[in-house]
């Protein structure tokens, strides 16, 4: 089914009735996702889009069994919202929101660890484009149109840098089983340790594109599990050649502060855990052509 | 965002946290009568700047009368202070804190973090204070004391006490740090910081402990609960061009290269400009123009790359998901008509309504070179860099 969302997976959406919540609900909606209601509260047994409102996410697990949860709530209230989907039994929550502050994503880490590892929620993001799994289902802001259902995951911090992959990669018929887009802060909520093992045994996927960039110790830690756990190929791409140590590029989390960090850095502990380098943001599709066909060849 | 020495000791000496005597001066006069009010024999006048390794910049003075704090406070306002740290452009100086001098016995690091690994607060410590800490995880790693605090329920004092009894402390010490480190935490926890350093943390000649400096940073993402520390910020010490743009609300990071890069997403962003270099280019800018750009806020990225003088080209790439191509489009067109552009102008644009973006481009009549893909893109703004470069020279 490739990974995390398909064609049959209930989603809700937290902050429902809000101008950014709205919007992309109705894209979801258009794109195939299977959207069962929203919470906003104060608006419940209110509908919206044709879709029932619910004060509480228990309230809209009980009513319509759904299964995941994407949030579009405001900085200020997300952490709450995000431990609000974890208590109320969600599997899957994907958290759109920029700009939570590092303290209540910390908070938000220890409070998900209250749960047995059994029932405890996956939490993807904050500060990130969400999951598609093309051809079947979207929880997220990308654009649908530019993924070709296909065999390749990608997982990335960035929204837009991985748009660039999956289009230079549809341009040559390559296919994406699943996008997990892990955002932009510098805690979050899964890893790209934790995507790729999703992907290692997910049996709709053959390779897996992995989109780093500078700042913090996820691109190492998922080389070293990858050298020694995964069997389909890895190919990574790490953004920030070209920035300046203690600068911080946009994303929260995009900063070299120690040792480590730097983009070259992170691809030499790539390279020496057996890793594809894509060299430059414009030979992602030809890197990804190349290493189908000499897994292929191999096989 | 970053605050003064003096701001982040106020805050400190608030939370039981000690420090010396001192006071701000605008002026060589205000520093003098600072001396008086503090009284004492020696003092230290430093130059408030957003920078560690102010000493060896000559940002920091030792005086003993009026006339070297009057000389040493001449010599250092109004000038700016250049550092490892500031980069190239160096940091203005126009503030002043005067303190009372301290007899140093012995010299500590106390630091906290957010430590990305384990997603929670860290403590860095060492008794072998006075250099910076990629100094002593160099130098002395076997001295560093790490200790992480569970979110949940805070720092803890044993977790205190078991770090001042690992930098050796004296046991008449004991209290005293403990009391240091807790409060340090409770600042750090209470203001949304995401660094917090004292180097060096002294024991003095007569059994004290004192923060003999500080430097906090804060988690901009916390700030709009946190108005008593967005009120410290200090503008005189940001790179104004960056000041410019984020007052426009535009995410901005100003280099040293020559193409002004305007681009949607960080990750794109990031990439673009790691395009320009291997295309043999240097980006003048990181900016990140977000999601929903509307033709108004195209126009104002262009001022905001525009500000740089060392700007010769623009490269503008999006990638639109929520954007929109022809909108992007408009914003190009109008910003060619109302803030002018004198420099070579690269639009690549890809994604929701391309097509209608390319033909307004295209329909316009005015200048830009249009690309298809990245690729593409980085080349033919380096290209027309040279080519602009080259007739300048010419000229």
């Amino acid at each position: 089914m490739a990974i995390l969302l398909n064609r049959s997976t209930r989603v809700i959406v937290q902050g429902f009735t809000g101008k950014i919540g709205s919007f992309h609900a109705e894209d979801m909606k258009r794109y195939g996702t299977k959207l069962v209601g929203g919470v906003t509260p104060g608006k419940g047994g209110q509908t919206h889009l044709g879709l029932p409102i619910f004060n509480t996410v228990k309230g809209a697990v009980r009513e319509t069994r759904a299964e995941a949860s994407i949030v579009f709530v405001p900085p200020p209230f997300a952490a709450d919202s995000i431990m609000e989907a974890a208590d109320a039994g969600i599997k899957l929550c994907v958290c759109i929101t920029d700009g939570i502050p590092s303290q209540d994503m910390m908070q938000v880490k220890r409070y998900m660890r209250r749960y047995r590892f059994e029932d405890r929620m996956r939490l993807v993001g904050p500060n990130c484009a969400g999951v598609i799994t093309p051809g079947q289902a979207l929880m997220g802001i990308m654009p649908g149109s530019i993924y070709l259902p296909g065999r390749v995951g990608i997982v990335g911090r960035s929204g837009t840098l991985g748009y660039e992959a999956a289009s230079q990669m549809k341009a040559l018929g390559i296919g994406v089983s699943t996008s997990v887009g892990i955002g932009g802060d510098p805690i979050n909520g899964s890893s790209f340790k934790d995507i790729l093992q999703l992907f290692e045994r997910d049996e709709d996927t053959d390779a897996v594109v992995m989109i780093g960039e500078i700042g913090g110790p996820q691109e190492a830690e998922a080389a070293i599990w990858a050298r020694d756990n995964m069997r389909k190929p890895l190919i990574a791409y790490i953004a920030g050649l070209s920035a300046p140590k203690g600068r911080r590029m946009g994303h929260a989390g995009a900063i070299i502060s120690a040792f480590g960090e730097s983009a070259q850095e992170k691809v030499e502990i790539l390279k020496e855990a057996g890793v594809v380098i894509v060299p430059t943001p414009a030979s992602f599709g030809e890197v990804v052509a190349e290493t189908l066909a000499r897994s292929k060849k191999a096989a | 965002m970053d605050i003064h020495e003096y701001q982040a000791k106020e805050l400190l000496a608030r939370h039981g946290v000690h420090v010396p005597r001192g006071g701000l001066a605008y002026s060589p006069e205000q520093a003098t009568y600072r001396a008086r009010e503090i009284g004492g024999s020696k003092w230290v006048l430093k130059a408030q700047v957003h920078s560690g390794a102010r000493g060896k910049a000559g940002g920091i003075k030792l005086c003993s009368n009026d006339e070297e704090i009057s000389n040493a406070a001449e010599a250092m306002l109004g000038r700016k202070l250049v550092t490892h740290q500031t980069g190239p452009r160096g940091k203005l100086i126009s503030r002043l804190y005067l303190e009372e001098a301290v007899d140093i016995a012995q010299e500590l690091y106390l630091g906290f973090v957010l430590d990305r690994k384990e997603e929670r607060v860290m403590i860095v410590a060492s008794a072998a204070g006075g250099m910076e800490i990629e100094d002593i995880s160099e130098k002395k790693p076997d001295s560093i004391i790490r200790a992480t605090v569970d979110p949940g329920v805070g720092m803890q004092g044993f977790q205190a006490r078991e770090i001042a009894f690992g930098l050796g402390l004296e046991s008449n010490l004991i209290g005293k740090a403990t009391e240091t480190i807790l409060g340090c935490y409770q600042v750090f926890r209470d203001y949304d910081a995401s660094m917090l350093e004292i180097n060096p943390l002294v024991v003095t000649r007569d059994g004290s402990l004192v923060a003999l400096d500080a430097k906090m940073s804060f988690d901009e993402n916390a700030l709009f609960r946190r108005p008593e520390i967005s009120e410290l910020r200090d503008k005189s010490q940001e790179d104004p061009r960056e000041t410019f743009a984020s007052d426009r609300g535009l995410s901005y990071v100003g280099l040293e290269g020559n193409i002004g890069c305007i681009i949607n997403g960080a990750g794109l962003a990031m990439a673009t400009m790691d395009m320009i270099k291997i295309a043999g280019g240097e980006p003048a800018n990181f900016l990140d123009i977000g999601g929903g750009a509307s033709p108004e806020r195209v126009a104002k990225s262009f001022r905001a790359v525009l500000g740089d003088k060392n700007v010769e080209t623009i490269l503008v790439n999006i990638f639109a998901g929520i954007n929109r191509c022809d909108w992007v489009a408009e914003g190009v067109i109008k910003a060619i008509r109302e803030v002018g552009v004198d420099v070579p102008l690269v639009v690549r644009l890809s994604g929701t309504k391309v097509e209608e973006g390319r033909k307004i481009l295209a329909d316009s009549g005015e200048a830009v070179i249009v690309a298809e893909t990245l690729a593409e893109a980085a080349e033919k703004a380096v290209a027309a860099w040279r080519a602009a470069a080259k007739k300048k020279k010419a000229a």
